[in-house]
This record gives structure tokens, sequence and C-alpha cells, in this order.
């Protein structure tokens, strides 16, 4: 593997500073995006409205109002709150997509730490986020952000295990856990010695895609699975007593946390940033050309938008689910799902 | 004697003592419940309702319907003001199906008066009543979705139901509140094309309902957190005195536009009162969305076949009801409405007594609610369908 292209001749500080800057672009621009596309456009279409067409050219220019909006917002504590908690809960949450962000590749030199656990690490932050959402309801002192604290707790947990599982399918055909070498795997590989389109694993892992996907949602606490949230029952649940800037944070974290697990699927089941090797006849990662780490993140943030719009989509059109038929959904039919998907992937990497 | 006291003494405080160790006990197993006041101001309530619900875990051990906050006394209103100003009010009784509130008023009036209103009025009244039903049921069918978190059939449901407010307009020149409907006829004759506008806007609301089938009554998750919820018995929704659709759900079949001779059109044309077995959640939603078919239908029906005449009896100019009490119900959007009027022979009513369908659609929240989930209370509560101002008039 060739080094990072950061490494190349910086010293220290500008690598770290590099790294950091490019964290926030990977974080907040997806979140950017997604919010635009998906929630203001997309959703506006599907509902037969325009949505908004005033700030910019259709619109487009929305979000930095919005965000203006709230900042400009009152920062309330609740009387009884507990503050600190209160205060770090949405940066608990947020960091946990920062997190997530710093395993993913973006090309072939372009990654923030090339981690040999990465999937194993990936799997272990995402949870973080439900401390602070579990801490933001606990903090609130209201009843709805307790409820809705404690559901997604509660749900968080049921679907980190179907999303393990279905994760470990790809790691059994791959044969490891880093990512960049998953990509590698996929776009390297052939299909019964063709090598046309490489071997993305959605092909062969599509019941792992599946549960991997449906395990997403309810991770980003999207529709079928909002509960938590759930503004008809629980006002907004652990969000109800944010505002102003800690609820912004909250947001961007739904948002990014949504595109951060789009580009994980992408890597894990689409060959995430790679083309086919056999097109340009690399072999071996360090035959890759230079310019994939300028069009690998391209291709990287295609498939996060045809992902992202898969889980908005969902979201948009569907009621939500009870709490007990959500984890009745998780234990009873992913977990199963997902052990015989196992089972069926490590018998046919060893007769293969 | 001292001995039987003192034997008394001996046992009744072995009893405090054997109590005392059991709520001891109680207190170590239990968990503490949490008193949940849901509302007076929620996204569920549709307004002012407050529902307190005690609650273990999610599970609500007990609840009760807390109404009043938007109460505007339109009773002793009406005490004050002469007939024809009360139509103005009662308008915004169930505001989302105004004009449906107006009609049974005037009738009461009318019965008093022993005036008819000529037959166009009747039929022009009885279509705009099918359309304030429209339009009220088929933004419950939206709002249905947003209360079990699917956010896109709502605007669907304003979409459609625009087309219907822009009719009642046409022909009332008030969106929601209408105020058309005189003793003893209307204000006013149909306006020109309002025949041709109605079929093309009733072929919508039939697509509509189509739309909301697919999108909604079909989907799974729909189903399933629907099916089975808030299960209401016949015997216990009579008890209860439920009307309208709740009660068809529980397989009633009692629909007063066909149950009582009015003079309205209804049992000129040829329709259906839709039942339901289950009488759950799902049964509810059903009912309501196979009433908006058969509105559609009526509706079509009185299109075809309107008479032609005046549209206002004779009356004298000041209306002065003679004497008597009149008790008049018709089947509105939401069940059974009724004015109880007792007339001195004045320019306004003695006494009104309004007997709206969802105040008492509401009493039986207590017993539904009593086991259920908390996300089950908001399914059962969109289910049951009411309007704040119906509730509190």
């Amino acid at each position: 593997m060739s080094a990072s292209l950061l490494a190349a001749d910086l010293p220290y500080w500008a690598q770290a500073l590099l790294r950091v800057l490019g964290g926030v672009v990977a974080v907040l621009l997806p979140a950017g995006t997604i919010v635009y596309v998906f929630l203001f456009k997309m959703m506006s279409f599907m509902q037969s409205r325009l949505g908004p067409m005033e700030a910019g050219p259709y619109g487009s220019l929305q979000l930095f109002a919005e965000v203006g909006k709230w900042l400009q917002k009152e920062d309330i504590t609740p009387e009884r709150a507990d503050r600190f908690i209160f205060k770090i809960a949405p940066l608990v949450v947020l960091a946990s997509t920062f997190l997530l962000v710093a395993v993913v590749p973006f090309g072939p030199d372009a990654w923030f730490t090339d981690f040999e656990a990465g999937v194993f690490y990936m799997l272990a932050v995402s949870s973080v986020s439900v401390l602070g959402i579990l801490i933001a309801g606990w903090a609130s002192a209201n009843k709805y952000s307790l409820l809705g604290g404690l559901r997604a707790a509660g749900q968080l947990i049921a679907y980190e295990l179907p999303m393990v599982l279905a994760v470990i399918g790809v790691i059994i055909q791959a044969g490891t856990m880093n990512l960049q070498n998953i990509v590698f795997a996929q776009n390297a590989g052939s299909m019964f010695g063709w090598d046309g389109l490489g071997n993305p694993f959605i092909l062969t892992q599509f019941v792992g895609f599946i549960i991997f996907m449906i395990a997403v949602q309810a991770e980003l606490t999207q529709t079928p699975f909002d509960m938590p949230i759930a503004e008809s029952e629980l006002v907004s649940g652990y969000m109800t007593e944010y505002s102003g800037f800690r609820f912004l944070t909250f947001f961007i974290a739904e948002f990014a946390t949504a595109g951060v697990f789009s580009l994980i699927a992408s890597v894990l089941f689409l060959g995430g940033w790679g083309i086919p090797f056999a097109w340009f006849g690399w072999d071996t990662m360090d035959d890759v050309d230079g310019w994939m780490n300028v069009v690998g993140p391209l291709i990287m943030v295609t498939k996060m938008m045809l992902l992202s719009f898969v889980i908005m989509w969902v979201r948009f059109s569907y009621p939500r689910f009870r709490e007990d038929q959500l984890q009745r959904f998780a234990w009873k039919v992913l977990v199963p799902v997902s052990l015989v998907n196992i089972m069926i992937t490590a018998i046919l990497k060893v007769a293969f | 004697m001292t001995s039987t006291e003192s034997l008394i003494d001996r046992r009744q405080l072995s009893y405090i003592a054997a109590q005392a160790a059991d709520a001891r006990l109680n207190v170590e197993l239990e968990t503490e419940g949490m008193t949940l006041n849901i509302g007076p101001q929620h996204p569920a309530t549709h307004g002012t309702l407050r529902i307190i619900a005690r609650l273990d875990g999610e599970q609500v051990v007990w609840a009760e319907p807390s109404c009043g906050y938007m109460h505007r006394g339109y009773e002793k209103l009406t005490e004050v003001r002469t007939y024809p100003q009360v139509t103005a009010l009662v308008n915004r009784i169930d505001w989302l199906g105004s004009f449906a509130n107006e009609v049974p008023f005037i009738l009461a009036a009318e019965k008093l008066m022993e005036i008819e209103a000529p037959p166009r009025a009747q039929w022009i009244r009885t279509i705009l009543f099918e359309l304030s039903r429209i339009a009220n049921v088929s933004l419950f069918l939206g709002d249905l979705g947003v209360q079990l978190g699917a956010i896109t059939p709502v605007f669907m449901a304003f979409r459609d139901r625009e087309y219907v407010l822009n009719l009642i307009e046409g022909a009332t020149g008030g969106r929601f509140h209408p105020n058309f409907d005189r003793i003893g006829g209307l204000k006013d004759d149909l306006p020109a094309g309002f025949v041709d506008e109605t079929r093309v806007v009733m072929k919508k609301l039939r697509n509509f309902c189509d739309e909301m089938e697919r999108l909604l009554f079909g989907n799974e998750i729909f189903q399933s957190r629907t099916r089975g919820i808030g299960v209401i018995p016949k015997d216990v929704a009579m008890q209860y005195g439920l009307s309208g659709a709740n009660l068809r759900a529980s397989g009633v079949d009692w629909d007063l536009r066909r149950d009582q001779t009015l003079p309205m059109a209804w049992n000129k044309v040829d329709w259906k009162v839709w039942t339901h077995p289950d009488g759950d959640s799902f049964a509810r939603c059903w009912v309501r969305l196979q009433e908006v078919r058969e509105s559609t239908r009526i509706v079509d029906q009185l299109l075809d076949a309107i008479p032609t005449g005046p549209v206002m009896a004779k009356v004298p100019r000041i209306i002065k009801v003679p004497e008597g009490e009149a008790w008049v119900s018709t089947e509105n959007p939401l069940g059974e409405m009724g004015y109880y009027l007792v007339s001195k022979g004045d320019l306004g009513p003695f006494r009104t007594k309004i007997r709206s369908a969802s105040f008492n659609n509401i009493s039986i929240v207590p017993w539904v609610l009593k086991g259920v989930y908390v996300p089950d209370i908001i399914t059962i509560l969109a289910s049951l369908y009411f309007i704040l101002g119906d509730i509190d008039r």
C-alpha cells in the first residue's frame, strides 16, 4: 500500500490541519447536500409542493438562511436540567459522526487513517451516538425527552446486532477488516473469471446489504424507526428541549451520519471509491494511478447520494413502527436472517 | 368487655401491621408510575385537548381527557343573537365541515316555524353538506398518516381538499365558514358552472381515495399499527354514546341520513351505509375512507337530478320563531350533531343545547386507553377523530 498523500513531505502540524479540515468537509458537505437535495427538494416534490424557492436559485441557499436563523436563536437550558450533560450531549452525537468518517477511504491515498480493524472500529464508534442521545433525553428533565431517550437506547442497541452480523458476511468474503482492502477486494476481484465489473459485494451479499440498510435506517432514527423523535407522540423526543445552536448540532449530526453511513455502505457493498481495476490493468494497490485520488471522492459522493436517496425515500413514504414491533423485527427477523447469511457465506467461501 | 375490646385492638393492630408490611413490599417491588400530560399544547391533539395519562413504563394505567381549554360558550351566546345570526356562530363548532353545523340548527328553527325549504334549496343543502363532509374527512385521512409518522399523505389531502373548498367558496363565498344557510332556504342559488366543476372534483376525490388506499391503507406498517388497536365492541360503543363512523366501525348499522326523514335529499339517491365488524382503529379509518367515496357518489347523483325552482321559501322579513321546543339532529362528518331549541317567541332562541359528536366520542377515551402503549394513544385518538371546536363548543 502506498503512503498517504498527506504524509508526503509535510510537517506533522500541516498534516493534522489538513486532516481536520478534510474531516469537517467530509462531514458537513454530505450533510448540507442531503438536507438541500433530499429534505428540502425531493421531499417537496414527493408531496406535490415546491419547497424553498426564494433564497438563491431554486432555494439553494436556503440552508444558509436556516443556519443563520438557528444561530440567532436563544440557547435555552431548562431550569431543572443537568446543565453540563445537557450541553455536551449534542457534541457527543456529532463526535460519533466525526469518529466514523475517520476510517472511510475516499481514494487510493485519500484517507484519514488507514486502520487495520476499520470495520470493527466503525461498528464500535457508531454506538457512541446512543450515549449522546440517551444523556440528552435524561438531562433535559422532560418526560417526553426521557421517553425518547430510552426508546432510542433500546432501539439503537437492538439494531447494532443485525448491523454487525450483516457486515460479517462482507468480512468473510473480503478476508480483511480494513476498509481500504475491502474496496480493493471488490474492484480487483472477478465473477467466475470475468473481471469487467470487479466483484461488488452487493451481488453476493445482497441479503447483508438489505439488512445493513435497514439497520442504518434504524441507527439514524429515520422514519419507519423514528420512535425516539416521533413528533406526533413525543413532540420531538430527546431533542424537545434543545434550541438554537445545540439543536443545529443534532440536526447536522443526523444528516451527516446519514451521509457517512451511506459512504460506509458504498465501501462495504458497492465497491467504494474504485472502478473495476481490470479496466486499466491495475493488479495491486500500488498500480492504481494518482488521478483516482480526485475521481475516487466523486465516485464516493455519487454512491453516497444514491444510497441516501434510498434512505430518504423510505423516510418520506412509510409510517412508523411501534416500539415492540421494532424490537420483534430486529430480534426475530433480522438477526436470524443475518445468521443464516453468515453461515451460507462461510460455507461458500470454503467451497470456492 | 375490656377483654373483647383488647382482642379487637389486637386483631386490628395485626391487620394494620400486615397491611403496612404489604405496602412496604409493594413499594419495594413496584416501580413508580409517571404521569404524562399529553397536551394542552401537543402536536397530536389538533388543538387544546389535554390527556392526563398515568404510565407504567410505556403502558397506560389510567387516562382521562380534560377538555374545556377552548370553550367559547356558544350555547350561551346564541341566547343573545337573533336566529339568522346564530349560523355565523355554529359554523365555528366543527371548523372543518362548517356548513354541516348550520343545517341542523336551521332545520330545528324551520320545524318550529312549520315551514319547509323549497326542493331546490334542500338539494343544494344536501350537496353542500356532503361537500363539507368530504372536506372534513379527507383531511382526516391525511392527518392519520402524520399521526402514524408518514408525512406525505397529509399534503395530498390538503391538495385535494383545496378543490372542495374552492367549490364551497364558489357557492357560498366562504371557504371555512360559509354562513350560507337561511331559515326557509339558502342565501343564493348555485353559481354558473358549479355542476360541471363539481363533477370534475368528485372524480379527483375518488382518485384521492384510491391513492390513500394504496399509500396508507395497504401499507403493512400502517396495518400492524392500527389493526387490533383500540378495539371498541358494539355494546360498549353504544353505551358510551358514540356516533358516526366510530359507531359504524363497531358494527352498528346506524346512519341518521338514512334512518331519519328530514327535509333533505339523501333518501332520493342510492347510496350505502358502510359498517365494519372489527371496531378497531383500522375499521374506523376504513369506514371513513368508504364514506368519502359514498359522499362523492351522493353528490354526483344529486347533481344529475337537481330540481329547478326558487331557493327560498316565503318567510317574514323579521324572523320570530313561535313558542315551542324542537330537537333536530343530523349525521355530521364527525357523528350525530343535534340542536335542542327552546323558543319563547322572541327574535332569538331562549335556550339552545348543542349536542356535538366529538364530545361524546371522546368520552370513551378513559375506557379505550386503559392498558395501551404510548404510541397507541396517538393512533386511537387519531382514529376516534375529534375536532377541538366540536368538543369545546
